[in-house]
């Protein structure tokens, strides 16, 4: 399996209408239960894509097979090697200073400045030479984010990297990952259990369900988005629908003020 | 740290307000019990004050101890009086008696220790690491454990006589056992996750293996290094009051057969000094190697 996987990674072709991510067929199981089934999934360069589904439905699965984490699974994938992930968890190390944890592993001998570069745009410079224990649950998850960054991926995967933050806090995260997106330019896809997140970032919202993408929605709202642009509302219905949630017994929250991207 | 406990705490029962009062109408709020805790923000710095209760304690047995032995409630022959240690002390240390026998003693701990350390991270590292190494170590590792190890002395006195060998053997068995449980553990309980995290960031095998999992490693190892350090001078005393003709433990038995009570009193104040130097010392090194982590430090 493995072989198969480096296979495909090394045939990638890369080139401006190529795909960043392509997957044929996928499926696992895990003792004899299969959780993924007959997944395909594509995703253009520089496509930002939310994976849905229900607690269980595989998501971090399907995850963890395109960030080459698991190799037993059946079908093909086609994914970049530049690629990296933010998990829900910060997963810093916690005996090595942040900027060491966002330099860890690049080979570059201006590790340590592409580092701190990539600390400046998440807003935290100052914090470069701490340990992770001293920082907050957002800041550790802005590490995070800053050391899949640095990378310059192709594609980024994020798996409810907001989920254990507060309300507030999530709130300025949309922001920035919208912001590092819109300059960067990878690929993303994010694994999110929130519809209301992925009707703000993505260009396309995938339901998983069953073991295999039942659902597409496109999301062709003008951005910076939020919770009162034209079309939010109509989307999140038929997403929350998709996902077999009685819409009319889940009605919106007061929708905020738009998201201030250069809050922080 | 925050602190918990408080100079004040003071708990206090509200009356549930008057029926007929202004709120009557409204809902009946319920209150509970509440309790005043009032900050202390020098909880941290009272260092000092640990420190001289610390010394409190010693001082008051050293005190009681002295003024047992001058009354005459403690006999002379059973035990000496501290004065009587001290001066003691004086006389080994000017003939060079005592500095030549705790020379050669730490010699014998340093080279058991070091030899036991080296031994037992290396075994637990390549059984730690690898599936193989550990099913070909660890299970006689875990048999030979149960056999107590001082139970070899009659053993290695057969194999290798009396001199020095079998004394550093001895302790660097003792060191072994606990250095290879907590290390190999210490190993096995690094966090999958930043192990998953690692690989996913492009860490080499040898960065995986020295900047992850070895860190992770090294409460559990100072753990064992603590243990250690109470086997190998355990093992010390005994290898060396069983046969030895230097050391710590000579002087010890010398001084049985001629009925020399405060040497005794010596070597055991040494033992137990050096004991706690040791101690002190591995504390040291754990907080200089913790200061990344954040953990509970008692009240
Ligand atoms: N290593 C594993 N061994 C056995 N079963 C597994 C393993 N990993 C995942 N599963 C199972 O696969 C299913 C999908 O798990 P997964 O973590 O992908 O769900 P998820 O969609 O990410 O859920 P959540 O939203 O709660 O994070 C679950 O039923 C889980 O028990
Ligand atoms: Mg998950």
């Amino acid at each position: 399996m493995a072989t198969r996987l480096h296979r495909e990674l090394a045939d990638r072709t890369a080139g401006p209408d190529s795909l960043a991510l392509q997957v044929r067929g996928l499926g696992r199981a895990f003792d004899g239960r299969s959780v993924l089934r007959g997944v395909d999934l594509d995703v253009r360069p520089g496509e930002f894509v939310a994976l849905l589904g229900a607690s269980g439905s595989g998501k971090t699965t399907l995850l963890r097979i395109l960030g080459g984490l698991d190799i037993g699974f059946s079908g093909t994938i086609r994914v970049p090697t530049a690629r990296s992930v933010v998990f829900q968890e910060p997963r810093l190390l916690p005996w090595k200073r942040v900027w060491k944890n966002v330099a860890f592993g690049l080979r570059d001998s201006d590790a340590r400045a592409k580092a701190r570069a990539a600390l400046d745009e998440v807003g935290l410079r100052q914090h470069a030479d701490v340990f992770p224990a001293t920082l907050s649950g957002g800041e550790s998850q802005r590490v995070a984010l800053a050391r899949a960054l640095v990378r310059a991926p192709d594609l980024l995967l994020l798996d409810e990297p907001f989920a254990s933050l507060d309300a507030l806090t999530r709130i300025r995260m949309h922001a920035l990952v919208a912001e590092l997106w819109a300059r960067h330019d990878p690929a993303v896809v994010l694994v999110t259990h929130d519809v209301d997140e992925a009707v703000l970032l993505a260009d396309r919202a995938v339901v998983l369900i069953d073991g295999h993408l039942e659902t597409e929605v496109d999301i062709n709202l003008a951005r910076p988005r939020h919770r009162g642009t034209p079309g939010f509302a109509a989307i999140r219905q038929l997403l929350l629908a998709h996902l077999g949630v009685d819409a009319d017994h889940d009605s919106p929250p007061d929708p905020p003020g738009p998201p201030d991207p250069h809050q922080n | 740290m925050e602190s918990l406990t408080s100079p004040v705490a003071a708990a206090t029962a509200e009356a549930p307000p008057a029926p007929d009062g202004p709120q009557a109408a409204a809902r009946p709020r319920r209150s509970g019990p509440t309790v005043e805790v009032t900050g202390s923000p020098e909880a941290n710095n009272r260092e000092w004050v640990r420190w001289v209760r610390r010394v409190l304690a010693l001082v008051v047995i050293v005190v009681g101890w002295q003024i047992g032995c001058s009354t005459g409630l403690i006999e002379r022959h059973q035990m000496s009086s501290p004065a009587t240690v001290v001066r003691t002390i004086w006389d080994m240390t000017r003939s060079g008696e005592l500095p030549d026998a705790i020379g050669i003693s730490l010699e014998r701990a340093a080279k058991g220790f070091a030899l036991g350390i080296v031994t037992g991270v290396v075994v637990a590292v390549i059984a730690g690491l690898w599936r193989a190494g550990e099913d070909l170590l660890d299970t006689p590792i875990q048999v030979l454990r149960t056999l107590p190890w001082l139970a070899l002395i009659p053993l290695f006195i057969m194999w290798f006589g009396i001199g020095e060998t079998p004394k550093i053997l001895l302790i660097a068995i003792g060191v072994f056992f606990p250095i290879y449980l907590n290390v190999f553990a210490g190993i096995r309980n690094v966090d999958l996750r930043l192990v998953e995290a690692a690989r996913t960031f492009g860490a080499t095998r040898r960065q995986l293996i020295v900047d992850v999992v070895l860190p992770g490693a090294i409460p559990q190892f100072l753990v064992g290094l603590r243990l250690a350090l109470s086997v190998s001078w355990l093992s010390l005393v005994i290898a060396e009051t069983l046969n030895a003709d230097s050391g710590i433990g000579y002087l010890m038995n010398r001084a049985r057969e001629m009925l020399q009570t405060d040497v005794i009193v010596v070597c055991l104040v040494v033992y137990g000094a050096l004991g706690l130097l040791f101690d002190v010392l591995v504390r040291l090194l754990e907080r200089r190697s913790f200061r990344w982590r954040r953990g509970f430090t008692g009240n």
